[in-house]
């Protein structure tokens, strides 16, 4: 496990340095654990690259740029994933309703809505977006209705919607790929126009840095207004370092990886702006999709941790009769967790096809198992009650850099399986055992 | 004993019927309760009790019978009927979260939220901690997940959460089973307390001393029948007893 910096006088009490900063910042020692893991890997592919290759190419601007974007789509679905494992359910059905929405949605602005309003009509990608949530939300919560009202397991209901979703994409396209979509469209999927660029990637960090101040000065505030005892200033202080540091570190990188040179020249043709010899240094920034999963992760926390409806989620999973008799609607609250899961399918899979620029009937495939893995991973647990937002987008991150790595080091795909397969079962391990040990 | 004539009862449960799978759980069984008065549920593990008593609590649904609070008919179909007429059940299981704090338990169901509707975490813990306070001065764990607690602890939460919402009704399945000597005691006091605020309370008990200490009215239960019910003044506990055990009405009862 990772160890943070230490900043503080190391005397006193009989704990260490480490196990006082931890208490006093009150930082899940789950979460450094995974980032410390997540670190290893990244170094550890890197170094590999470094000896074996002759060069590094882990981490750098580009790749980490790559791999934020290629994290996205099964992040959205793993907060979702969160919440159904939570309530002791499970959902197979993710990748097929990522197909289906994406193939409907192709159909969508690809189609139907050039013939009425005209190729290009700005309103074609917005229209496409909503039909595709409605979509995926009409079929989780139809999925959720089953398992909640019609005492289906949810098992057996998912499994029954990963073929049925599947074979309906087929149907409703013939199985043909749709391509190109709507241009303002395929910039949510990435790729150097789909980035927000230097000064948007700045904005962006500066406000991320301000909303921490705020939430740490909040909780502050709130503690004192009930007289709670307070976390001591400087652990604050060094949770705001800590926090606008990844924050701008994370600006800093994206704004390091540059477009490409055909793209710079494309562009500068397009504008009519001259090429200095010496080459145009245009910054990425951030990727839209990589924003949209913020703004998921941000959107799921809230909706997990401070709504009634997040509390209820976790009174379901830790004890499903206590929740009945505390008048909680346990079965509508199910049909709502479904529908928010397939809302979020339909999400990603905005995602992925806007970066493929097409839609294809097997888009999706296999992710349901890359999603509930990527929530067992963050650890989420199974046996319902546990788990957590961030958790499974670092698991989510863990995944896709294992796949990155290796590919970049030129594993190839069997091996790939088998070392993705072996951490999931090594992940679930050391967590049980890591419970066990603090409780 | 009071004289209860003229007076409605709080609660009365008339004629109430269940079966599950063919199976008479509850069979014709009528039971009242006035307000500050405690009524004692006794008979063997399957004699009903709880069964009856889940009825009133919106847990199950009577086959046949009436409930009535205050004279008037009652629709109780889940938990939140039954919550919506001041009815608040402490449950044998504890019906607790495992995963949650204290706080969290406590208000399940009917958090406190802040204006924009986000709850109110800091607040709920605050009211958790007064009424910890009363019923439980030693308890600490204010931020552990409740399957850190002992027994003694868990109890009070469940009693903190019936007792926190100003119920007219309680109903407590077995109160003090997983409790030592000490905090027995302050289970009789509470209901001694809530006794004199004019709740009516439903206790289901196994421990005859407690019933004669505690209850006004004992109604005994035999294979989902009514044995009869007695003034607790009036009979001895032999006499309960062989309620319990062989069925048989002493000449008091009703």
């Amino acid at each position: 496990m990772s160890q943070p910096p230490v900043t503080t006088q190391p005397d006193s009490q009989r704990d260490g340095p480490v196990a006082r900063f931890l208490r006093a910042t009150e930082m899940d020692t789950r979460l450094l654990g995974m980032i410390g893991a997540l670190l290893l890997i990244w170094v550890g592919f890197h170094l590999y690259g470094v000896f074996f290759k002759g060069m590094g190419a882990f981490l750098t601007p580009r790749n980490l740029w790559n791999l934020s974007v290629q994290t996205a789509s099964i992040g959205i679905m793993a907060t979702g994933m969160v919440l159904v494992i939570v309530t002791r359910n499970i959902d197979l059905s993710v990748g097929s309703i990522l197909g289906l929405c994406a193939i409907m949605m192709g159909v969508m602005q690809a189609r139907i809505l050039p013939e009425w309003l005209g190729l290009g009509h700005p309103a074609i990608w917005i229209i496409s977006i909503v039909f595709g949530l409605a979509i995926g939300a009409a079929i989780g919560a139809f999925q959720g209705f089953l398992i909640a009202y019609g005492r289906i397991p949810s098992f057996i209901v998912t499994l029954g919607g990963l073929l049925v979703w599947r074979g309906v994409a087929f149907m409703v396209a013939s199985g043909q790929t749709i391509s190109p979509l709507d241009p303002t469209f395929a910039l949510l999927g990435g790729g150097p126009y789909g980035a927000v660029g230097e000064k948007g990637s700045w904005i962006i960090g500066l406000l991320a840095c301000a909303a921490i101040l705020y939430l740490i000065w909040s909780g502050r505030v709130r503690r004192a207004k009930h007289g709670f005892p307070q976390r001591p200033v400087w652990a604050d202080v060094v949770l705001a370092g800590i926090g606008c540091g990844v924050s701008l570190g994370a600006v800093l990188l994206v704004n390091a990886y540059p477009w490409p040179i055909g793209i710079v020249t494309q562009y500068a043709a397009a504008h009519g702006i001259t090429v200095p010899p010496e080459g145009l240094f245009i910054s990425h920034g951030f990727a839209i999709p990589v924003l949209i999963l913020i703004a998921v992760a941000i959107l799921m926390t809230i909706l997990a941790t401070r709504t009634r409806f997040g509390r209820y989620v976790f009174a379901m999973g830790g004890n499903p009769d206590a929740a009945e008799l505390s008048g909680i609607n346990t079965r509508f609250m199910t049909v709502k967790i479904f529908a928010l899961m397939g809302l979020l399918a339909a999400l990603s899979a905005v995602v992925s096809s806007a970066r493929l620029n097409s839609a294809t009937n097997a888009l999706g495939t296999l992710d349901e198992l890359y999603v509930i893995a990527s929530a067992v991973i963050g650890g989420t647990s199974l046996s319902g009650g546990v788990g957590t937002i961030y958790g499974a987008i670092l698991g989510a991150l863990v995944m896709q850099s294992l796949q990155t790595g290796m590919v970049l080091i030129g594993f190839d795909a069997a091996i790939q399986q088998v070392v993705v397969g072996s951490v999931l079962v090594l992940a679930v391990f050391l967590d049980i055992a890591y419970r066990r040990r603090s409780k | 004993m009071t004289d209860r004539t003229g007076q409605t009862p709080l609660v009365e449960m008339r004629d109430i019927c269940i079966s599950f799978g063919g199976i008479r759980a509850v069979d014709h069984v009528t039971v009242d309760l006035y307000p500050g008065e405690v009524v004692g549920l006794l008979g063997h593990n399957g004699a009903g009790k709880s069964t009856l008593i889940k009825v009133l609590s919106g847990a199950y649904r009577a086959d046949s019978g009436d409930v009535l609070i205050n004279g008037e008919k009652a629709t109780i179909e889940n938990p939140r009927d039954a919550r919506r007429y001041n009815i608040e059940t402490i449950y044998q299981t504890l019906a607790l979260a495992d995963n949650l704090d204290a706080s969290a338990n406590l208000f399940l169901g009917r958090e406190l939220v802040s204006p924009r509707g986000f709850l109110d975490d800091a607040a709920m813990e605050a009211e958790t901690r007064k009424i910890m306070a009363r019923l439980n001065p030693n308890f600490r764990k204010f931020s552990e997940p409740v399957s850190a607690l002992s027994g003694g602890q868990r109890q009070s939460v469940a009693i903190a959460r019936a007792v926190y919402f100003n119920a007219r009704i309680l109903i407590m399945d077995e109160p003090t089973a997983a409790l030592g000597p000490h905090e027995t005691q302050m289970v009789a006091e509470l209901i001694q307390e809530l006794k004199a605020e004019g709740i009516g309370i439903f206790l289901i008990e196994h421990d005859i001393h407690a019933v004669m200490d505690l209850c006004d009215r004992a109604v005994v239960m035999k294979n989902g029948q009514r044995v009869g019910t007695v003034n607790v003044a009036e009979v001895t506990d032999e006499d309960i007893l062989g309620m319990i055990i062989l069925g048989k009405k002493p000449p008091q009862a009703v």
